[in-house]
């Protein structure tokens, strides 16, 4: 086994209050790529683990933005380039009757932007991810909390990082493979 | 969440628990994993049997219309427009107490909405499928279908964008789209639980591939939850507007009965209250047959039971406002097609949605009947046939008798129109069971996380 072939190092805590300590410690310590995993989201661990606020609000704006200017794009060149007509003597552009279909545009931008802002940000969809390979990782999705320090973070050692884990209450502590 | 309710609630509030019995994480993931994972209860192959062959009749009543043409129904001249748009205003309705709860009780901070939630938005994504079939063939012609999108065509012919029928085309598949989007961001998690629990190869590829590599990281919970957020906050305006644009289909006509300003807030309310009583009716024997009685709890069945009384008694007043408008404005046509309504050929309809919609909802003032399940169930189904005549009497009675009393006429239904509605609960029905078997019924990952234990300052003491 070389070095290479590592991820990273995984470690176990048994409950809420041990995972958002855990992971104050390891920020503290000065380790960048870590991670922690929760069966749900456990509320403060976000500033636990010194993590800014998600960018996904400015990418949904962006996205009700072009939805909305799509949208009324859409209707002003159907009205009055491509196919002009005149219903009871209403101006070709009547901007106030395309505000409906505007607005469900702009949902419609909006919702899909939060999900593929989502997808990019958190890299997703993927099939396989190393951490697949512990088998005790399974519990992640069901009653168990973890904290997992990669191999590419600077302050990575396979031994320190190891006492280190077990230090905080770690328990079931497992090195990962690629 | 990202909320700090749960810490300022420990202080002053103590309420009832919203998952009961001893539950922890793993009996959590246990229960409602196992109704996926195990055979399915006798009962269920029955009722899917039973709902797919009306779903086949369906099918069955649809083809002979795209071979006959719409003169099998009970359309007549004044009544151009009959079961097939009540039933599509009825569907989409329906869908609505799904968005309602996903969304904006999520955006409330309604922590008791994890239990019913999704179901509650399997039964919007159906219903509306349901609601789309039917402007999908009411003209009979499927195959010109394409005339509704705005796509270039051998005609060099565009819709037209100030046509509210139109505007029903954008919101409705939106909001089909929106719900999707909604119901499947929510069902990651928990899709990552089921690969994690298989033994079979098959399925852990399968969930492998649906749940799109989920592996429970906060860095993903982080952008997951403010994308869930989002969705929230896009849906709920979206669901307030689209059963106010679906009213702009009647209340923009000229038509007396339909041509009144109160319809987008009213049909909302009726929505909403349609909603609540078709998860009411759906979850009262799912609850009981796969023993869910400690997640779902009576409480829930409780609050569903006033938010039904508060839009009930909505609905009751938009009733009387109604009234009252057509008698103030003086309009003579408008006046009468209210008096129609109550005392006309459509008295019958009328009456019963009156009794459904607006007296059967005041039985949940009181709490003993609030909290009786054989109650809530009667009442349930009854608030189902009386929004469903709601749009019968709004549709029907307006049209068979408009301002000229030589043109008037009665519409009888056809036995294809009475089939095409019964075919659409199989299409629902079938729908939904396959929902109860094959994906996870109760948002597993947000029941855990309103258990007490899933706070960090569990036991702390302040």
């Amino acid at each position: 086994m070389t070095p290479k072939q590592i991820y990273g190092i995984l470690a176990e805590f048994k409950d809420t209050k041990s995972v958002l300590k855990a992971a104050e410690s390891v920020k503290i310590e000065g380790y960048i790529n870590f991670d922690c995993h929760t069966p749900f989201p456990v509320h403060g661990l976000d500033d636990a683990m010194g993590l800014k606020r998600s960018i996904i609000g400015y990418i949904v704006g962006f996205g009700c933005v072009a939805g909305a200017s799509a949208g009324l794009l859409l209707q002003w060149w159907v009205s009055t380039i491509a196919y002009p007509v005149v219903i009871s003597g209403k101006p070709f552009f009547s901007w106030q009757a395309y505000m409906i279909i505007t607005f469900i545009l702009m949902i419609l931008g909006g919702a899909f932007a939060s999900l593929i802002g989502m997808f990019h940000l958190n890299k997703m969809p993927t099939y396989h991810h190393p951490l697949f390979n512990s088998k005790n990782f399974q519990k992640a999705t069901d009653d168990a909390f973890f904290v997992s320090i990669e191999f590419n973070d600077p302050k990575f050692d396979l031994n320190d990082t190891k006492t280190f884990l077990l230090s905080i209450g770690g328990e079931n502590i497992e090195v990962i493979e690629e | 969440m990202a909320d700090t309710a749960t810490d300022k609630q420990q202080n002053y509030i103590v309420e009832a628990p919203l998952v009961e019995g001893n539950h922890n994480f793993s009996t959590i993931t246990e229960k409602i994993s196992s109704i996926v994972e195990s055979k399915p209860p006798s009962g269920w192959l029955i009722a899917f049997l039973f709902s797919f062959s009306l779903f086949l009749m369906l099918n069955g009543a649809i083809a002979y219309l795209l071979w006959e043409g719409t003169g099998i129904w009970g359309l007549n001249n004044p009544v151009g427009w009959g079961f097939a748009i009540v039933n599509f205003v009825f569907w989409v309705g329906i869908g609505h107490a799904g968005t309602l709860i996903s969304a904006v009780l999520f955006l409330f901070r309604q922590k008791w909405r994890t239990a019913i939630n999704r179901f509650a938005e399997a039964m919007t994504i159906f219903a509306v499928i349901c609601a789309l079939l039917f402007p999908g063939i009411h003209v009979g012609r499927v195959w010109v279908a394409y005339f509704m999108f705005p796509i270039p065509n051998q005609m060099g012919v565009w819709p037209n964008f100030r046509s509210p029928l139109l505007w029903d085309i954008f919101a409705v598949g939106t909001y089909f789209l929106v719900s999707l989007l909604f119901w499947y961001v929510g069902l990651i998690p928990d899709l990552a639980t089921l690969r994690d629990r298989t033994t079979s190869k098959v399925k852990r590829f399968v969930y492998g591939i649906l749940s799109l590599g989920w592996r429970s990281s906060n860095r993903h919970w982080q952008n997951y939850e403010l994308a869930y957020l989002m969705l929230a906050g896009l849906s709920t305006p979206l669901v307030l507007s689209v059963h106010s644009i679906v009213s702009t289909d009647f209340a923009v006509s000229l038509l007396p009965g339909w041509h009144t300003t109160i319809f987008p807030p009213y049909f909302v309310a009726g929505a909403i209250f349609s909603g609540f009583a078709m998860v009411m009716t759906l979850a009262i024997p799912v609850r009981k047959i796969y023993g869910l009685e400690s997640i779902i709890t009576i409480g829930h069945l409780d609050k569903m039971a006033k938010i039904m009384l508060v839009t009930g008694s909505m609905v009751g007043y938009a009733y009387a406002m109604e009234f009252f408008i057509a008698w103030y404005s003086g309009n003579t046509f408008e006046s009468f097609a209210f008096v129609n309504r109550a005392v006309g050929p459509y008295a019958w309809a009328y009456w019963i949605m009156i009794s459904c919609n607006v007296i059967v909802p005041q039985l949940f003032w009181f709490k003993t009947l609030r909290t009786s399940i054989p109650v809530l169930f009667i009442a349930s189904i009854f608030a189902n046939i009386g929004m469903w005549f709601e749009r019968f009497v709004i549709v029907i009675s307006s049209l068979s008798r408009d301002y000229l009393p030589s043109s008037w006429d009665y519409y009888t239904p056809s036995i294809w129109d009475i089939l095409m509605l019964i075919g659409s609960f199989g299409l629902f029905f079938t729908l939904f069971l396959l929902f109860l078997r094959f994906i996870p019924m109760i948002a597993m990952s947000e029941v855990k996380g309103v258990l007490p234990e899933a706070d960090p300052h569990h036991g702390d003491v302040h």
